[in-house]
Order: C-alpha cells, then sequence, then structure tokens
C-alpha cells in the first residue's frame, strides 16, 4: 500500500469512527438528560404519590442511574480516540507522500485543522470532563473531513517557492492550531447561548432539546470558552505576527492589507472585542458570546471566501 | 449655575458644564471602555471594503479599471476613500480615535497599579463565608505555627518566575485573638495588560518612523546585465517623506544567471538568481537570491521578485542597417509563460518608424485552430509578431508605457491582400519585412529577474515591539488573580484553621492551592484537587 492510498484510506476511517463518535455523545447527552429528569421525579415522587406503588417504578430506573450514559460515553470516547489514532496517521502519510509539512493547501488545512481541534478536545477532556462538547468537536471534525475528502481532495505536489521556508512550519502550523482551539471555544460558546437562552424561557425551550439541561450552566460554559479563546487569541496574536516575519522575508514588507492579512485582521480585532466586551457592564454574558461567534465566522471566511474569491498574494492556498 | 432638577422633589444647582466641562465629558466618553469597544468593531467593519474592493496601494490597475467600469459606482467609492479604505480619513480616524481611548485608558490605569503595588494587602474579610471555603479543621499546632506553614506553603516554589507570580502577604492578630493571613497575587496580570497595551502604541509609532525613512525601487535586470543603486536606475522607485536620495548605497548587482526550475507539468520548483554583488570600495561577491532568501546590504534587502524572458532582437531598416539590437523584457502573461513584449524602433536611417507587438511562446505548439505555449521552458521558443509603421509618438514628450504601443499614429504592416502581417520567428532566425521595410532577428532567450529593493530603519523597534506586545498578552490572560485567606484561632488547646479563596470564574486552579495551604496549616498531606471535572 502506497502513503496516498494509506492517507486517504486513514482518513476515510477516522471519519466514519468520529461520526460514531457524533452519535454517541449525542446519545449520552440526551440519557445524561434523561438521568436528571428521571432523578428529579424519584424527589418528587414521595411528596405526591408514595401510595401508588409509582416509587417502585421510579425506583426501577434509578438502579442503574447513568449506566446508559456511561455507556455512549466510554463508546463515544473510544471511537473518538481511535477516530484520532488514524487521523494522526493519514496526516503523517500526507506528509511523508508530500515530502513536506501536510499544511500547504486548502485540503491539507483542513484535514490537519480538523485534527487539531479533536486533539484540543481530548487534551482538555484529560484535565477536566468535557464530554458535552464532543458531539459538536466530532460532528465539526465529520464535516470537516468529509468534505476535505470529497470536495477539497488534492493529489500531493511539490511546494510552489513562495512555501518554501520554515516560516510554513511555523506560521501556518499555528495557523491551523489556533483553528482547532477556536473551533472547540465556538462550540462552546454556541451550547452556552443556547443554554442560556432555555434557562431564561426564550428559546431552545422545547423538549425536543431537553439535552441542554445535561451541559453545564452557561457561566461554567462561559468560562470554558473564555479559557480556550485566550489561548487562541494569544496563538492568533503570534501567527500574525509570524506571518508578517514571513512576508517581509518573502515579498519585502511585513504588511500590506492583501486580502488574507485584511480579514486576519478583523479576526484579531474581533477576539480582541470579545475579551474587552468580557468585562464591559452590559456586553458580558450573551453579547461577548456573539462577538466570539463573530470571530470564528471571520475565521472561517477568511479560510473559504478569502481563499476562494479573492485575489491575493495567499492565492495558492486555495489550490 | 444652572438649576437642574435631580429629581421630583429635589432641585439642586448645578455647575454649567462649559468649554472644560465639555471636554472632559468627551474625553471620558473616549477612554470609556463602551467607546473602545464600539471603536473597534468599527475598525473591523471598516476593514472589509479592504479586501472586497480593489485597492489603489494594492492592485492599481484593477482599480482603475473598476472605476471605468462602473460609471457611477467607481467615482463614488473612488471620492469616499473605499479604493483605498487603509489610507482613508475615516479609517485613519477610527484608529486615531482607538489610540487615543487607549492611552485615556492605560495612562490613569499605570498610575493606579503603581499605586496599588505599594499598598498593603487588604485585611482578611470579617466574614469568609461568601467565598469559596475550607476547613474549618482542628490542628495540634498553635496558630502562630499553622499561619507560618500557610505561609511559607504560599511562597513560590523555586525556580519559578517567583518574585513576580508570587504572593503578597499579610497576616493580623484581631481583637478575638485568631491570626489572619491573606495572601493576594495577580498583579502581574494588570502589569501584562499595560505592557500589552503600551507596546500597541509602540508598533503604531514603529509603522509610523518606517512609513517616514522607508525606501522601495522595483528593477528588472536582464542575464549577463548590471544595476547600479541610485534612484534614477530604478523602474520604480518610492520613498517616505524624509527619506534622502543620498542615502542609498551605491553598489552593482550583475545578474549573472537566473535559474529557473519547472516539472514536467511546469509547476515552478525553484527560481534561483546567481549574481555577482559589489558594493563601493570593496571585492565582489558571488552570491544568489531566491523567493524567501533575500540579499542583505547594509539596511537594505534585495528580492527576487519575478521572472521572464527577455528575448535580445535585432532589428535592421530598409538600409540594411541596424536599427535596433538588444534584450527586450516580455510580461508573462499565463503559468506557461506566454509572453507579451514591444520593440519599438524609432531610430530607422531612413522610412518610417518601426513598432512591433510580439507574443513570446517558449515552447511553442500549434493546434489546429490556435497556437500556444506548452510549458515554461524554452524548448521550441517562438516569437510571433504584428509589425507597424508610422509614428511612435516618443517624440511628443508624453512619457509612455514600455510594454504598450501607441497605435494611433501607426499602421498595421499589410500583405498584398490588405490583411495584417503575422511574422513568426524560431529563436535564431530571420524574417524579412513585406514592402523591403527591413529584417527582424530573433537572436538569444536570455532570462531576466525583477528584483525589489527594500529598506526599512523601524523593523528591529517593530519586532521588538511586536514581542513585547505577545509578552504582556500572554501575562495579562495567563496571570492568575487570586486571594487566598486562612484564619487560624485557639479553641482550648487545639486550634481551628479555616480557609477561604476567591479567583474569577474561569480560573479553577485556586482550589488548588487554597488546599495546599490548608495542608500546611494543618500539617497533613494536600489532597489531590479534588479535580476540575464538573458534573454533567
Amino acid at each position: 500500500m502506497n502513503p496516498t492510498d494509506l492517507s486517504v484510506m486513514a482518513l476515510g476511517g477516522a471519519t466514519v469512527l468520529y461520526a460514531i463518535a457524533m452519535v454517541a455523545y449525542a446519545i449520552r447527552l440526551a440519557r445524561v438528560a434523561d438521568d436528571k429528569v428521571a432523578a428529579r421525579a424519584a424527589v418528587a415522587v414521595p411528596a405526591g404519590g408514595a401510595a401508588d406503588g409509582l416509587p417502585v417504578e421510579a425506583a426501577a430506573p434509578a438502579s442503574s442511574p447513568g449506566a446508559k450514559a456511561a455507556k455512549a460515553a466510554g463508546i463515544a470516547r473510544s471511537t473518538t480516540l481511535v477516530g484520532a489514532a488514524l487521523h494522526a496517521v493519514g496526516l503523517a502519510a500526507r506528509g511523508i507522500d508530500a515530502g513536506h509539512v501536510p499544511w500547504s493547501n486548502m485540503y491539507e488545512y483542513t484535514i490537519s485543522g480538523s485534527f487539531f481541534a479533536v486533539l484540543v478536545f481530548l487534551i482538555v477532556q484529560r484535565r477536566r470532563d468535557i464530554a458535552f462538547l464532543g458531539a459538536g468537536v466530532t460532528g465539526f471534525a465529520t464535516v470537516a473531513l468529509g468534505l476535505a475528502l470529497t470536495v477539497l481532495y488534492k493529489d500531493v505536489d511539490t511546494l510552489p517557492p513562495a512555501l518554501q521556508s520554515y516560516w510554513l512550519v511555523i506560521h501556518v502550523s499555528i495557523a491551523t492550531i489556533v483553528t482547532g482551539i477556536f473551533a472547540v471555544s465556538f462550540i462552546a460558546t454556541a451550547l452556552q447561548l443556547m443554554r442560556d437562552s432555555r434557562d431564561r424561557g426564550t428559546r431552545w425551550t422545547g423538549d425536543r432539546v431537553r439535552w441542554l439541561d445535561a451541559v453545564p450552566s452557561a457561566p461554567a460554559l462561559e468560562a470554558l470558552s473564555f479559557r480556550l479563546n485566550a489561548v487562541g487569541f494569544v496563538l492568533w496574536t503570534f501567527t500574525v505576527m509570524a506571518g508578517a516575519i514571513w512576508a517581509e522575508h518573502a515579498w519585502g514588507r511585513y504588511w500590506g492589507w492583501d486580502p488574507k492579512e485584511v480579514w486576519s485582521f478583523v479576526i484579531w480585532v474581533l477576539y480582541a472585542a470579545y475579551l474587552h466586551a468580557r468585562t464591559t457592564q452590559g456586553w458580558a454574558g450573551r453579547r461577548s458570546a456573539w462577538l466570539a461567534i463573530a470571530g470564528f465566522a471571520a475565521l472561517i471566511a477568511n479560510f473559504t471566501v478569502v481563499n476562494l474569491f479573492f485575489q491575493g498574494l495567499h492565492t495558492y492556498a486555495g489550490s | 449655575m444652572a438649576r437642574v432638577k435631580l429629581d421630583n422633589y429635589v432641585i439642586a444647582d448645578a455647575p454649567r458644564l462649559g468649554l472644560r466641562g465639555w471636554l472632559r465629558w468627551i474625553w471620558r466618553q473616549v477612554t470609556s471602555m463602551r467607546v473602545a469597544l464600539i471603536l473597534l468593531l468599527l475598525l473591523a467593519l471598516a476593514s472589509i471594503p479592504g479586501s472586497v474592493l480593489p485597492q489603489w496601494p494594492q492592485d492599481a490597475a484593477a482599480t482603475r479599471q473598476f472605476i471605468s467600469d462602473n460609471a457611477f459606482w467607481g467615482p463614488v467609492l473612488d471620492a469616499t476613500g473605499f479604493l483605498d479604505v487603509f489610507g482613508s480619513a475615516w479609517f485613519t480616524a477610527i484608529y486615531v480615535l482607538l489610540f487615543a481611548s487607549l492611552i485615556g485608558c492605560i495612562a490613569p490605569r499605570a498610575a493606579h497599579h503603581y499605586r496599588e503595588l505599594r499598598r498593603p494587602v487588604a485585611a482578611t474579610p470579617r466574614s469568609l463565608a461568601r467565598y469559596e471555603g475550607a476547613g474549618p479543621e482542628t490542628v495540634a499546632s498553635s496558630p502562630d505555627d499553622a499561619v507560618a506553614a500557610a505561609r511559607a506553603a504560599l511562597r513560590p516554589r523555586a525556580g519559578r518566575l517567583g518574585a513576580l507570580t508570587g504572593y503578597r502577604v499579610r497576616v493580623d492578630r484581631r481583637e478575638d485573638g485568631s491570626l489572619a493571613l491573606a495572601a493576594e497575587t495577580g498583579h502581574v496580570r494588570e502589569l501584562g495588560n499595560l505592557v500589552f497595551h503600551a507596546s500597541l502604541v509602540l508598533v503604531l509609532l514603529a509603522v509610523a518612523y518606517g512609513t517616514l525613512f522607508t525606501y522601495r525601487g522595483q528593477a528588472i535586470v536582464v542575464e549577463g546585465r548590471s544595476f547600479t543603486n541610485a534612484v534614477v536606475a530604478y523602474d520604480t522607485f518610492s520613498s517616505g517623506s524624509l527619506f534622502d536620495p543620498a542615502d542609498l548605497d551605491p553598489f552593482t548587482l550583475r545578474l549573472d544567471s537566473l535559474d529557473a526550475e519547472f516539472s514536467d507539468t511546469g509547476r515552478p520548483l525553484h527560481f534561483q538568481a546567481n549574481v555577482t554583488f559589489t558594493e563601493p570600495g570593496e571585492d565582489a561577491v558571488r552570491t544568489d537570491i531566491s523567493v524567501n532568501h533575500p540579499l542583505e546590504s547594509g539596511d537594505a534587502k534585495i528580492y527576487l521578485q519575478g521572472n521572464g524572458y527577455a528575448p535580445v532582437i535585432t532589428v535592421r531598416d530598409a538600409a540594411g542597417e541596424v536599427a535596433f539590437s538588444g534584450p527586450v523584457v516580455f510580461l508573462a502573461q499565463d503559468a506557461a509563460y506566454t509572453s507579451t513584449g514591444v520593440i519599438k524602433v524609432p531610430d530607422v536611417s531612413t522610412g518610417e518608424q518601426l513598432g512591433f507587438k510580439a507574443t513570446l511562446y517558449p515552447t511553442f505548439l500549434e493546434g489546429p485552430f490556435a497556437v500556444a505555449s506548452i510549458h515554461p521552458d524554452p524548448a521550441n521558443p517562438v516569437i510571433e509578431m504584428l509589425a507597424y509603421t508610422g509614428d511612435l509618438g516618443l517624440d511628443s514628450g508624453v512619457p509612455q508605457n514600455v510594454y504598450r504601443l501607441d497605435e494611433s499614429q501607426l499602421s498595421p504592416v499589410q500583405d498584398a491582400d490588405g490583411q495584417p502581417v503575422t511574422l513568426r520567428l524560431a529563436l535564431g532566425e530571420t524574417v524579412e519585412l513585406p514592402d523591403g521595410l527591413g529584417s527582424v532577428t530573433f537572436e538569444e532567450l536570455p532570462r531576466y529577474g525583477a528584483f525589489d529593493l527594500r529598506a526599512d530603519p523601524s523593523l528591529p523597534y517593530l519586532l521588538v515591539a511586536a514581542m513585547l506586545t505577545l509578552a504582556g498578552l500572554a501575562v495579562s490572560l495567563f496571570a492568575s488573580r487570586r486571594k487566598v485567606w486562612v484564619v487560624a484561632r485557639s479553641e482550648g488547646a487545639a486550634t481551628v484553621v479555616s480557609g477561604a479563596a476567591y479567583a474569577p470564574a474561569h480560573d479553577a486552579g485556586v482550589a488548588a492551592v487554597l488546599e495546599r495551604a490548608m495542608a500546611a496549616a494543618a500539617g497533613r498531606e494536600a489532597t489531590a484537587p479534588a479535580g476540575e471535572r464538573e458534573p454533567s
């Protein structure tokens, strides 16, 4: 088996495993929410109808509280881990096949960016229980890998002269890692907004989104996404600076308002606004969360719209 | 004084704002966080047109085209600065206000922080019930020993940036006889914040300094030819307003050869200019310049920004005299280096002036309907050209584009049927022009390198400012801001220790610190932090 086939097959396998993990994580969320309802019912019943024999029924599921959720969580975690391992194999094979780091065109950015998103999730998961983000992260990785393999796929090719620089390793690797971090924090922020709406009773109140009860409270989600965004913002600042140094090296100017540079600046400013908004009265909470969402939207636009539709010095990114 | 209604019952004399009052009010508005936030959002929003619309500084040709294509919107957008967003008055206004806001915000904060650093640590609150607590625990040691142990535990571990990140501590003996330890850390966080914002101002200053003193020039050098660094030698040259042309280092750069490697499919693999570089009064140095590897000369760097072919053409006039001979720079139009160029021959000994519009195909292939170049390497170089006779318009005094033929006073050379004649020359061939106008020879096919020379004295300062920005930012976001309290009081023979801690919501690590201090006070092993794992 040659490296090309190995890479594509490993990435295809990772896609399938991520899809399974996404379903398992979703089931886990639903089970946890069910358990919460059951637990609440178990507490509520003795007050009302202890005589109807209802406590017996209520006690039955309580004998194995969280067993189904734990089973789903186990499946989810192991498929994610194996998926990430396959993903890593796919990336490494691609790099060996191409003879350079696997982030020099859109296909390669996509497969490495989604890998870093999963990796960030797994690293944070080791330190604190963030299984509630699992469905979002594996879903993101499934879609990204699926799109990469079907739409964006490009055969390996040599690096064009403009990319023959060690700055490709520094600047672009950090940029892809940041994309992964911001993707995970985006999911946390989205959950925060949904959970917040549910708690206020404004939106997402229905029974079909009862799984939202299984995610942490809005302030806890805010604290989580802030920590990720803080790391992401520092690394993004580094990305922009490293990019400027490389641009000075390659193009003879450190900043030239090329479309990619414009959008990198917009992303930086939006996340800076988010960090300020967090500590501003009237902006903390929902409004600052929307700024983080806007920042991630700009990040995605910088990767898609700018690569595909705008003319600029970074055009090889679209090839 | 003016009568001001404070609420329904109270009417008070309030001072009129006056000019100073208004200025102060405006300043307060500009420096408020809310306005800073809005300015940040405006900055992001205002940048976007700069990526969507063609911009003068980035692509003048596309901008000109855009204006002529859009009879109404073109001139309107041009006049309102949308075609030079980052030089426009409104964009400048936004960032100047933003920096005013930033300075107005950090200057008082720096002063405040300085006073804060000199102020003693705040005493332990009366009641710790409001905070996340630990204990009470009954311990054997005396209150003094317990607090001393807790204090030692909070001391920074050796090897860390102790002096900066450590806890500032205060111990009070309270009226009820208990001993209260208050420890706080987090002053580096604010320091990082201040450094970050101040460094952004430094970045802006460095950029402004660079804009005043920078210079940049472009020159095309054909293989075997030399370039001498002087303003007149450049094809284009621009500089900051305080740049002195006498500062140019008068070196010579000879392009010995230009290597261009392509894959079989025509993808560029490597470009390298082999040059001989001579600084005045020094020996010539043979070196090379390639993409991503500029040549450094003093303050300046020389970049290889492009390359192409400059076929050597010789034109003989009707009398058989050489009217023109030399390399002509052709500009590549596609990935296969199909290149176009113009030959102007004003100095004919007899007859009218001659002009040629030519296309070079490095690897020529003739299909049934069209001709094309199929590879950028010169495997089968062919030039096709249209000849013109008449007045080239060079004597009018109006500067002309060397890549364009002014056809207004020229007529194409035609064959017997009245059709324009297309001349086709392979390398080394000579073709006679119709009607005895002369002949054209395609002698050689050297390459050329397009070089860019640029100096910006601000770069070292900019780098330092940028690194300070990054360091300040990291500290301001990652340094923790925590308060830890431990209170020990005697109850009979025993000592009861209780503790509490305070940190922002996102900082889950504070529990471990409190546990460390409590364990030390109690003289036991610290239990592993119960985990930041939240039940979910």
